[in-house]
This record gives structure tokens, C-alpha cells and sequence, in this order.
């Protein structure tokens, strides 16, 4: 893509063709521009590309034998360890690392804090996908798929926290196609429904915040169900503030590691706004990013104490335990500190990752490691590590197609609205009159 | 603007007020203890009594209509098997809703016990359960409703007791099984369970659960030195419809020996309870907030010029 920039391409940023002043169709909207040619040519030259075919072709033959020949085919799942790698990362660690959509959504729309606003879509996008792709795993694990939405519809079960987390998820996942629905709109290009969105964005955020602490917190609540099968560092009373607390700065790190993956992978993508303040938005990430991290090795401490384990920290368990939280919590915290004293982005990006890769440690400890800690460890089947893998690789892809052609990391440059009002009264294929065009063009908001 | 900021305040309470009417009641059912059904029926198991012959291994399996086993009833050698490197014994399963095993404690004879279901009077497999696949019958009698189960597994990593099992081998109707007190074909007519039936040695005892308490405490009575002093299941995790007597501390043959009193499902009260909080509270606080933030500030992304900041300001206070 880069090369086919400095030959002169553009990919796609507003509705007219720059060149020809004809509007873009559909079709080459979703080519970016390119003609089929160039973008398979493109396609083809990213070794990224081959890599991810590659898992494509082990991973999808494998996921249809996990349908042809049931769950035991595919995995070590157990009668004592019901849940293996498909929820325990799938769903344990996909959710927590998705929080920064209601994060950023609250910074943004609630606390006004306009600041954020270049990096506030990718956030939301974040969200939309991991979510998505945490009941793509439930698909997966689940016995009977097809039955996902009996909760909702069929039998209720509203006592349990699984309910919760089911009715949660659902609504959850509704809102945040909403608030990403925004960058749809403007690429193709109904405003009607943009305007729709803006107006209830409030409101939308507001259910984003209850609906996130609830079931964020409930995926918590739902080991609160094993007191005798997790590991007693890992559990407690207060588990699912815990999971709520830990998904915070799971969700704000998660951003810095995409944005950071972007910067270095998609810079043809991101306009000026996006990349002139990465750097900042980055600091203040980690700036609430490390007051998440320190509340939450506070509550740890606390349920320690609260329950007397510190006899636990002496033995094994506790050597593991302690350092999960010295690496996954006290580390970034001193790596943040650090970053957000000198100004260094790039120590906060490295303790962003480091972060991500803490709380997923500790979601696998609760769920996977440290469950059954008194019977035996369950190491999970060679097929279900490559299935959990292929998932993760169909979620970078769509992923990577969404940011290529919506606006999240670029704005959409807008016909000035003389031209929309033209336009609608004459439904004529519009050339632009006025030039030079750019100049013309304002971001519409 | 403020025409704006008021519309979407309204937004964002109509918003709230509609997800507290409609979440609201369906989670508020977290209170009370239920100590089971007056008129339960329960099972007696005295392990000083039991001497391994797993006839009970053999009727449950005609009774349910199980597949025939690896090795056959009458096989003993199944008591040596250990799995996972010798950390667990034999378990129930999808094929084997009961199994016998066999303890050495220091310095006695082997005891024999017998692992099924021990139908909870307030079931964690139930409470966990999003559809409502368990009930607890007036009978008893814990039993599951197949039609409805997803295959999330939940009631299996919420049973504390380790009974519930899968059918993992099956792709188009995987299905949780386990020991269902015989329901549909015995208990339900008023009927013991098949391995009571059978049991050669008086080792399980059938009863109404309030009876069987008094008979567990009037044979620690009568038998002194017999039994260590506690009939298991009684209050344990709010109490079992099965309940166990032992000849040793219950830890040397297989139990959790401090599992506590509370039922599983009071562990997560708490947190259900905090949820209609969260939706009731959460709208006003945040949408506060909201507005806390943006007063003497510009809110939009637009320059506005100073008019219309003070009307704006004017229009809030």
C-alpha cells in the first residue's frame, strides 16, 4: 500500500474521486480506490498476508471438525475443567481488553474531555470487534450454538450470572454497533442516520457505562460460583470488582497496543489529526491507564488481607501469584510513571503491552491455571490452541478491513453543504463546481 | 445548543429509566434461604456399611439405560485406577451416572464410597444455570431439562461436588449428565432409587431427608466409636438430599471437609444484589457528570462566540 502511495494513489477519504471529480461507487469504495488489480496486487505482497493464510488454512478445516465431531474432538475440555481455552481466553480476556470503547465513550461524550476525540473511534471500534469476537468464541464453545439465544427467548434463567452476562452482552454489543455505526454512515454516506446517532449519543454512552461495569463485573461474579476450585489469591468476595477494576486499564492499554500496531503498520491511513496526536493521546492513556493498575493492586492487597492469605503467598501458588502482579501490574505502573514524567511514549507503549499481557495472564490464571489448583493442570489440546489462533487471526482481519476503509483513523472529508443541498435537488451525479476541491471539503460535525 | 443538551439529557434518562424497567426485575430474585421441600426424599449412604461390590454401579447403569462399561461390573480392579497422574479417582460421567471408590485410611480398613449427585436443597448446578434447565422436584429430586441447555457448562464448574458430566463426544446433542435420583422412572411413583434397591448391605438408606437426619444421629448415638461425629450433608452448602456417615474424618475418603454451611449461590447475592443498583444509580450519576463537565465550557467540537456562551450558561442555571 505504501508503494502504491508514492506512485500517486489516494486511497479512498470522501465521496468524490479527487481525479476524475466523479463520485466513488460502491464497489470502488470497497476497493479503496484501487482498481481490483492494484488491491490484489497489494494484498498479495504483505507477507502478513501469507502468514494469516496459512493459519486460514489449518484453522478453518479444523473448526468445521470441531462441528462435524463435537467439542471432544477438538479439545481437552473435561468433565472437571468444563471451560478451556476458547472462554478462557476467548471470552476471559477478549472482554476485558474490549473495554475501552465505554472508556473513551465516557472520556469523551461525558466528561467532555474533546481532547481524546482523534483516538475516541478506534477506541469504540475496539470495542465493537472484541466483543464480537468474545461470542464468535462462545459460538465456538458453546454445545448447542444454535441455542445462544434461548436465554433471551425461549427459558429464563435470571438468577444466574450467566443471564446477566448474556442479556449484557447482547444489549452491549446493539449499542456499540450504534456508536460505530457513525463511521458507516459517513462512508456511505446517509447522514440521516448520523445526525440519529449524535443525537442519542448521550444516551447511548450512558447505557455503554452501566452495561459494561455490569458485565464486566459479572464475568467476575461467575467464579465466585467455584470457592473451592479457583486458587484462593485469585478469588474473592469482590472478584467481579476486581474484574471490573482490571478491565479498565485493560481497555485503555489495549488501545495504545492497536494504535501502536497501526502507527508503525497503516501510517497511509491515519490523517494528520489521527497521528500529530497519537503521541499525546498515548500519555493520557496510560496517565488513567496507571491510576487503573494502581487502584486495582490496591484491591488485590486488600482481598488479601480481607481473607487472610498472605500464608499462600510463600508457597508456589504464591510465587506465581506474586509474579503475575509484579510483571502484569507493578511494572507498568513504574513504566508509566516513567513515561508520563519524561514525556516518553515509546516506555508507555512497552508498558501498555505489558499490561495487556498482564490482565489476559490473569484472566488464564483464573479461569484456566489456577482452577482445579487441588486436582490436576489441564494443558489444552494442540487444536483448540490453533482454533482459539484462527479465530484471532478472522479478528485481525476484520478488524483491518474496517480501519482500511471507515473513518476511524482518518476524517471523512465532506461535500460542503451547498453542494449536499445541490445535490438534493438535483439527484444528477454531482460535479463539484468549486476548486480547488480540497480546500473546499470541512470535516461535517 | 441548549435545546441539544436538553434533548439528549431527556435521551439519555429516557435510556436509563428504560434499561432499570426492563433489566430491573429480572435480577431481584437473589434473597431468602431455601432449606428444601418439607416432604423431600433423601438418601442415607453409611460407608461403614458399603463393601464394595458396586451392584449400585451395575443398576444404575441398566436403570438409566447406560452404555454398557469398559470392564465389567464385577471387575474390582477398577479401584486402583487413578488419573492425572494419580490425583484424582474414578468420577462420574456421561457413561456412569454413579461410581464406587475405594480410600485406605492410615491405619484401617478400606472404605468404600459412593459418588453421585447429592441433590442440594439449593443446587449451585441450578442457580448458575441461564435457561433453567435444573429443577429441584418437591420429591427431592434434582433433575435437567435437555430441550433447553445451551452447553455453557456453567452448573459444572459451579457444582462443588464435581458431579455433572458432558457429552463432549457428541456434536449435534451434547447434553449434561447425571444422576437424576431415578425420577422419571421411581421416585416420582414414590419408588427408591435403583442402587438403593440393590444394595446387598443396608449401605443406603431411602427416606424422607427430616427422618433420615434423625436416623444419621441416632446411629452415631447408639454406635459409639463407630462413626466420626458429623452426617455430612446435613448442613453442608445448605444442605444435600443425600447425605454420608463415615467410619473416618471425611477428608481421608474424598471429601472437602470444610466446604462451609452457605449454599454456592450465596456467593454471588452480593453481586446480584449491587445490580439493580448499578441500573438505577448509574444514568443520573453519569449523565450528572456530564453535565457537571460541560458547563462553562464549550461543549461541541465548534467555536462558539461569547453570546451564545452566555446564553447557553444562562439557559442552565
Amino acid at each position: 500500500m505504501k508503494s502504491l502511495i508514492s506512485w500517486g494513489v489516494k486511497p479512498v477519504d470522501s465521496h468524490v474521486n479527487g481525479k476524475t471529480d466523479k463520485p466513488w461507487t460502491f464497489k470502488q469504495k470497497l476497493f479503496l480506490g484501487l482498481t481490483p488489480g492494484q488491491y490484489l496486487g497489494q494484498a498479495l505482497r504483505n507477507p502478513f498476508n501469507w502468514i494469516l493464510g496459512i493459519i486460514f488454512a489449518i484453522g478453518l478445516p479444523l473448526i468445521a471438525y470441531r462441528y462435524f465431531f463435537g467439542l471432544g474432538a477438538v479439545t481437552h475440555a473435561s468433565n472437571d475443567y468444563p471451560w478451556g481455552l476458547f472462554l478462557g481466553f476467548g471470552l476471559f480476556v477478549m472482554v476485558p481488553l474490549s473495554a475501552s470503547g465505554f472508556l473513551l465513550g465516557t472520556a469523551v461524550e461525558i466528561f467532555g474531555r474533546h481532547d481524546f476525540e482523534p483516538i475516541e473511534r478506534l477506541a469504540l471500534l475496539n470495542g465493537l470487534l472484541g466483543y464480537f469476537f468474545a461470542v464468535v468464541y462462545l459460538l465456538i464453545d458453546l454445545g448447542q450454538p444454535w441455542r445462544l439465544p434461548y436465554p433471551m427467548f425461549v427459558s429464563f434463567g435470571p438468577a444466574a450470572v450467566l443471564f446477566l452476562v448474556a442479556w449484557h452482552v447482547a444489549t452491549y454489543l446493539s449499542v456499540q454497533v450504534a456508536e460505530v455505526s457513525v463511521s458507516f454512515f459517513e462512508w456511505v454516506g446517509w447522514l440521516g442516520g448520523k445526525r440519529f446517532i449524535r443525537r442519542i449519543a448521550i444516551g447511548l454512552t450512558v447505557a455503554g457505562i452501566i452495561l459494561s461495569t455490569l458485565h464486566q463485573g459479572a464475568l467476575g461474579a461467575l467464579f465466585n460460583y467455584a470457592p473451592g476450585k479457583v486458587h484462593p489469591l485469585w478469588y474473592s468476595s469482590f472478584q467481579w470488582i476486581h474484574f471490573f477494576c482490571s478491565a479498565i486499564p485493560a481497555g485503555l492499554c489495549m488501545v495504545i497496543v492497536v494504535s501502536t500496531i497501526i502507527k508503525k503498520t497503516m501510517a497511509w491511513r491515519c490523517d494528520s489529526n489521527f497521528s500529530d496526536n497519537l503521541d499525546r493521546c498515548t500519555l493520557g492513556l496510560a496517565k488513567g491507564a496507571s491510576m487503573g493498575l494502581i487502584t486495582y493492586l490496591a484491591i488485590k492487597l486488600i482481598a488479601i488481607a480481607h481473607d487472610n492469605e498472605w500464608g499462600y503467598l510463600a508457597t508456589g501458588w504464591g510465587a506465581w501469584f506474586l509474579l503475575e502482579m509484579a510483571v502484569g501490574v507493578v511494572l507498568p505502573i513504574i513504566l508509566f510513571a516513567y513515561a508520563i514524567r519524561h514525556e516518553a511514549v515509546k516506555v508507555a507503549r512497552l508498558g501498555a503491552m505489558i499490561t495487556v499481557a498482564g490482565i489476559a495472564l490473569n484472566r488464564l490464571n483464573t479461569a484456566l491455571i489456577a482452577f482445579n489448583w487441588q486436582l490436576y493442570q489441564e494443558i489444552p489440546h494442540v487444536f483448540e490452541a490453533i482454533i482459539a489462533l484462527t479465530i484471532f487471526a478472522i479478528y485481525i482481519v476484520v478488524y483491518r478491513f474496517l480501519l482500511y476503509r471507515l473513518p476511524i483513523l482518518y476524517s471523512w472529508k465532506a461535500l460542503p453543504e451547498e453542494a449536499l443541498a445541490a445535490k438534493a435537488v438535483r439527484p444528477a451525479p454531482v460535479r463539484t463546481t468549486t476548486s480547488p476541491a480540497g480546500a473546499m471539503y470541512r470535516k461535517i460535525d | 445548543m441548549s435545546g441539544i443538551s436538553r434533548r439528549r439529557f431527556l435521551a439519555a434518562s429516557v435510556a436509563g429509566c428504560a434499561a432499570t424497567t426492563l433489566a430491573g426485575p429480572k435480577k431481584a430474585l437473589a434473597s431468602g434461604t431455601f432449606s428444601g421441600y418439607p416432604d423431600g426424599m433423601g438418601v442415607l449412604v453409611d460407608l461403614t456399611r458399603c463393601v464394595g461390590c458396586r451392584s449400585c454401579e451395575a443398576a444404575c447403569n441398566k436403570e438409566q439405560k447406560l452404555p454398557a462399561p469398559g470392564r465389567p461390573f464385577d471387575d474390582m480392579s477398577v479401584f486402583d485406577e487413578t488419573f492425572h497422574g494419580g490425583k484424582q479417582k474414578r468420577r462420574p460421567d456421561e457413561n456412569a451416572y454413579t461410581v464406587v471408590n475405594r480410600y485406605n485410611p492410615e491405619g484401617g480398613a478400606p472404605v468404600y464410597r459412593k459418588v453421585q449427585c447429592n441433590h442440594c436443597n439449593e443446587p449451585a448446578c441450578l442457580s448458575s444455570c441461564f435457561v433453567n434447565a435444573y429443577t429441584k422436584t418437591p420429591e427431592g429430586a434434582v433433575i435437567y431439562n435437555s430441550k433447553v441447555c445451551v452447553g455453557c457448562r456453567t452448573c459444572m464448574v459451579a457444582c462443588p461436588y464435581q458431579v455433572p458430566a458432558y457429552s463432549y463426544s457428541s456434536s449435534l446433542d451434547p447434553v449434561i449428565k447425571k444422576c437424576i435420583f431415578c425420577y422419571d422412572t421411581r421416585l416420582k411413583k414414590g419408588l427408591p432409587p435403583a442402587c438403593v434397591e440393590i444394595c446387598p448391605q443396608e449401605a443406603l438408606t431411602f427416606g424422607k431427608r427430616k427422618e433420615l437426619i434423625k436416623i444419621g444421629h441416632q446411629r452415631i448415638e447408639t454406635h459409639p466409636g463407630r462413626y466420626v461425629e458429623r452426617l455430612y450433608g446435613e448442613k453442608e452448602l445448605g444442605g444435600t438430599s443425600w447425605m454420608y456417615l463415615a467410619p473416618v474424618a471425611f477428608d481421608q475418603v474424598g471429601f472437602d471437609p470444610s466446604p462451609g454451611n452457605e449454599p454456592i449461590i450465596n456467593n454471588v447475592k452480593d453481586f446480584l444484589g449491587t445490580v439493580p443498583m448499578v441500573l438505577a444509580i448509574w444514568p443520573a450519576m453519569f449523565t450528572g457528570f456530564h453535565l457537571l463537565a460541560k458547563k462553562h465550557k464549550g461543549h461541541d467540537e465548534h467555536e462558539h462566540d461569547a453570546e451564545q456562551q452566555h446564553g447557553e450558561e444562562g439557559e442552565e442555571q
